[in-house]
């Protein structure tokens, strides 16, 4: 290499990197726009952005979305405080609402856009509404398990019978809003034993999709998890849950929880009405029927909007009854933490 | 040539160049001191209460378990892949040397999802082991073999002559020798596996690291992840330190240069067979079987629908990543600037300590950094989290002792003479760096950013962590995908990091044959022999 060559080169790589670097990221990286409506979204990104898209269509109002984790997302905006650009805040499940609650950083939603859920599907406090929910399900392999010999209830799993025989993802906040609700619905001593019998029997998955893909490779003969993994699948070509089935626990059980996705507007919001207007819209028939549509295979919520018709109807599932606002992801990180799990 | 001449050419002294180099020393400190920060933010009482606890025990067992295994295995394979290949008369011995690296164009990740797709009951400390001895031996191989290459042959021979086995005279005067890279080496497979992400999470084998990225998806940056990581960072200065220990102060090569002899090859007789069986194997596991997976899955992607059944989005994430590789590589080579031309320049105090502080830095793993930044942005720089900058910052971090490598060996190729003339008639101190310095050092320069650019390309923890949002890269395109165990949709990514990453080995490949035929241009005030100090920037330079 001669060094005139190479002198060359180096010139024009360095001088070319930032141009392509900027041609490359523009128009991606987060800069919230003040013009925009700021929505912070832990909600699955192609419901998210079908709904911005439609209430922008229908309201004329810009919007902008940024998309995350549950958990991580719901401190971020607590960490960011009053200073927060964020308008509205979406979630995959309510514990991560109930965090930015707590930290008193929410406004009281409408009560006309509350008005257009199912009953029981906000919270007493009034602070956010549902827009969505998923129901916690058992996937079982029929060719290792009968379905006279699954358990009764999700808690029997903590039963040194089943050591060795059960999936899961507790990593996840699909899964720590179980737990949540099962704390919120049969307290302390017994969430703190049956996380003590998932410590030791539970096979650790990363994530729900690997759980139900690990039952149908018969790893384990059943796993707990949500239902629309396995709905989605099913709606595919099946290659993750095509030796499976799932079996509800009804009955009330902490394993027939049904989590709720959580739409709020905080307080520190200088577009309170815009969004208002914006959750009111997803609350509301287009917005539900946007969700049901949209092949997630989540439940939707409103008042007489029919989710996708693969699915067993909402009202039937038998849940049992907590006030959402109750469930603490903070405990539920403590207990699992002094179980061993994270 | 007198140190003192070498300072009293100017640049080195340069307030400028001193103030610039302490603060992008202070800056590579910075994840280290927020991290503790944060995790002392929390009392004593929080720190006793969540780190002596079993579960902690479990971590250091899981992390512990893995080294034990990981470091030996790797070190053997890669010392003795190193002889066969420079110091016998193997057949295709130059093949056989651009095979052995040819495990670093597969990044460990992809690699552990080759396996798991092949063979999905391979959890576990396992499957761990076995991946993470594939893809870091050769950083073991890389030092011994440039080493073993520019080793005088001299003391073998007298052992010979005095009637020592092949083995004893290997065993007693050429391992000694080597203790430098092999030490060198082990501490790279040390510290990436501490670091290491990606093979573990898909391995489900828990260890600080994965964590810690548990931790930040329940508690986003909170006291717990801080105090995870600083446990972390502890395990790491305790690898360094013990590298330090382990590489000895004996002096491993001869005094002054004469000539030295080139060792004869050593008769593989009838070992020449189960030798080549061996190579064959280690090759087939470590990149034949990474390699055909990921075709495979690519076919069983595109087989119905050819190229249309590649992502639509895949020459779009090459280019962010390529943008996000080159800028990274540009700033750290900048920030690296002034630090090498203070340690080529001068001797004083300030650069003995930014010495030892970018041997530090280098410990550093990649989520502790980005931790750090996240910690600090959202508290301080709103504005900042998640964007473009801070994710070139940490990149530039983590990055910069290898930059610093390639920058001072470019410097050393431009005299201070020179620059004293330039100043003799009448260039200013920016002015002789520009116009002399930089041009003659360019090459290497240049090699320096291609390399941490290379790198980056394929990174994933810090990459998790502060990707600004919507941007998607090869290392998160393919860590989506494969978390979901969608295998076929994540090959085309794959794909690509490999391709991305052959230039990597055959720039390295570069670094073993022409050592020792790199004769030092100037003595060095330090008094490094060459050997040991090529050994040292090769090491470096393959560093994470």
């Amino acid at each position: 290499m001669s060094p005139t060559l190479s002198r060359r080169t180096l010139l024009a790589g360095l001088l070319a990197s930032p141009f392509v670097l900027n041609a490359c990221s523009k128009g991606e990286e987060y800069v919230p726009d003040p013009e925009k409506l700021q929505i912070y979204s832990s909600q699955h990104q192609n419901v998210t952005e079908a709904w911005a898209k439609a209430f922008t269509e229908a309201t004329g109002i810009e919007t902008q979305v940024r998309a995350g984790k549950d958990s991580s997302m719901g401190h971020q905006i607590v960490q960011e405080g009053d200073a927060s650009p964020a308008d509205v805040f979406l979630t995959e499940n309510s514990p991560a609402m109930t965090v930015v609650e707590r930290a008193g950083l929410l406004a009281p939603v409408d009560e006309a856009t509350i008005g257009q859920v199912r009953e029981g599907m906000a919270p007493s406090s009034g602070l956010w509404t549902a827009i969505a929910a998923r129901s916690t399900v058992l996937i079982y392999n029929p060719s290792k398990i009968t379905e006279a010999e699954l358990p009764q209830s999700m808690m029997d799993l903590a039963d040194p019978a089943w050591d060795g025989r059960w999936g899961c993802a507790p990593g996840g906040a699909d899964f720590q809003a179980i737990v949540a609700g099962m704390l919120a619905d049969r307290g302390e001593a017994e969430t703190t034993a049956w996380l003590e019998g998932l410590e030791r029997g539970a096979t650790v998955y990363q994530n729900n999709i690997a759980t139900m893909k690990a039952v149908n490779a018969g790893e384990v003969p059943v796993g707990i998890m949500y239902h629309y993994y396995w709905y989605r699948d099913q709606a595919g070509d099946k290659a993750g849950s095509g030796n499976t089935q799932l079996h509800y626990f009804g009955n009330q059980d902490p394993g027939a929880f049904v989590s709720l996705s959580a739409g709020g507007v905080l307080a520190g919001s200088d577009k309170a009405e815009q969004a208002q207007q914006f959750l009111a819209f997803v609350t509301g028939p287009e917005g539900q029927e946007i969700l049901a549509t949209s092949k997630s295979m989540e439940y939707a919520v409103g008042v007489d909007v029919e989710s996708d018709p693969a699915l067993p109807p909402l009202d039937g599932l038998d849940a049992p009854p907590v006030d959402p606002f109750t469930l603490n992801s903070d405990q539920v990180t403590d207990l699992m933490t002094d179980a061993g799990i994270l | 040539m007198p140190a003192s001449s070498r300072s009293a050419s100017g640049l080195g002294s340069a307030p400028a160049v001193v103030t610039l180099a302490a603060a992008v020393a202070l800056l590579t400190l910075l994840p280290i001191l927020v991290v503790l920060g944060q995790a002392a933010a929390g009392g004593v009482a929080e720190a006793r209460d969540y780190l002596l606890r079993p579960r902690i025990a479990e971590l250091l067992a899981h992390t512990g378990w893995l080294m034990l295994l990981t470091v030996p295995l790797a070190t053997v394979l890669g010392v003795g892949a190193a002889w066969l290949v420079e110091r016998t008369d193997l057949p295709l011995a130059s093949t056989w040397r651009t095979l052995m690296l040819a495990p670093l164009a597969v990044p460990a990740f992809v690699s552990s999802y080759a396996w798991i797709s092949w063979q999905p009951g391979l959890v576990g400390l396992g499957g761990a082991v076995l991946v993470t001895t594939l893809s870091y031996f050769p950083f073991v191989f890389l030092p011994v073999a440039a080493l073993l290459r520019t080793l005088d042959a001299g003391e073998e021979e007298v052992a010979r002559s005095l009637g020592v086995g092949p083995v004893g005279t290997f065993a007693r005067t050429v391992l000694p020798r080597l203790r430098p890279a092999i030490s060198g080496g082990a501490l790279l497979v040390a510290l990436h596996l501490l670091a290491e992400y990606g093979v573990l999470e898909m391995m489900r084998y828990q260890t600080f690291t994965t964590a810690i990225l548990q931790q930040y998806a329940v508690g986003f940056s909170d006291v717990r992840g801080s105090l995870l990581a600083s446990v972390l960072l502890v395990l790491c200065l305790v690898v360094l330190t013990l590298e330090v220990a382990a590489r000895g102060r004996a002096r491993v090569s001869r005094l002054g240069s004469g000539a030295g002899a080139r060792a004869l090859p050593q008769p593989l007789g009838r070992w020449t067979v189960p030798s080549l069986l061996g190579l064959a194997l280690v090759v087939a596991l470590a990149v034949v079987v990474p390699v055909t997976m990921v075709l495979r899955w690519l076919l069983a992607g595109t087989s119905q629908s050819g190229a249309a059944g590649l992502p639509a989005d895949l020459l779009w994430v090459t280019l962010s990543t390529l943008g996000l590789a080159l800028g990274g590589g540009l700033l750290a080579v900048l920030l690296g600037l002034p630090g090498a031309v203070l340690l080529d320049r001068s001797r004083s105090w300030l650069a003995t300590a930014l010495e030892r502080t970018t041997f530090v830095a280098s410990a550093l793993p990649g989520v502790v950094v980005a931790l750090a930044l996240v910690t600090l942005s959202v508290r301080w720089a709103p504005a900042l989290y998640q964007t473009v900058p801070l994710i070139l910052l940490a990149y530039a971090i983590l990055f910069l002792p290898r930059a610093m490598v390639a920058l001072r060996s470019g410097l050393a190729a431009a005299p201070p003479e020179l620059s004293e003339a330039a100043r003799a008639l009448g260039a200013g101190g920016f002015g002789v760096l520009g116009r002399v310095v930089l041009p003659l050092a360019a090459p290497s320069v240049l090699a320096g950013f291609v390399l941490v650019a290379l790198a980056i390309s394929t990174e994933l923890t810090a990459t998790l962590l502060l990707a600004p949002t919507g941007t998607q890269t090869l290392a998160l395109a393919f860590w989506g995908a494969s978390d979901e165990l969608d295998y076929a949709a994540a090959a085309p990514y794959a794909a690509v990091m490999i391709a991305l990453s052959v230039p990597l080995t055959v720039m390295l490949r570069r670094q073993i044959v022409t050592a020792g035929a790199e004769a030092p241009t100037r003595g060095d005030a330090a008094a490094d022999d060459p050997a040991a100090r090529h050994t040292r920037d090769v090491l470096e330079l393959v560093e994470r």
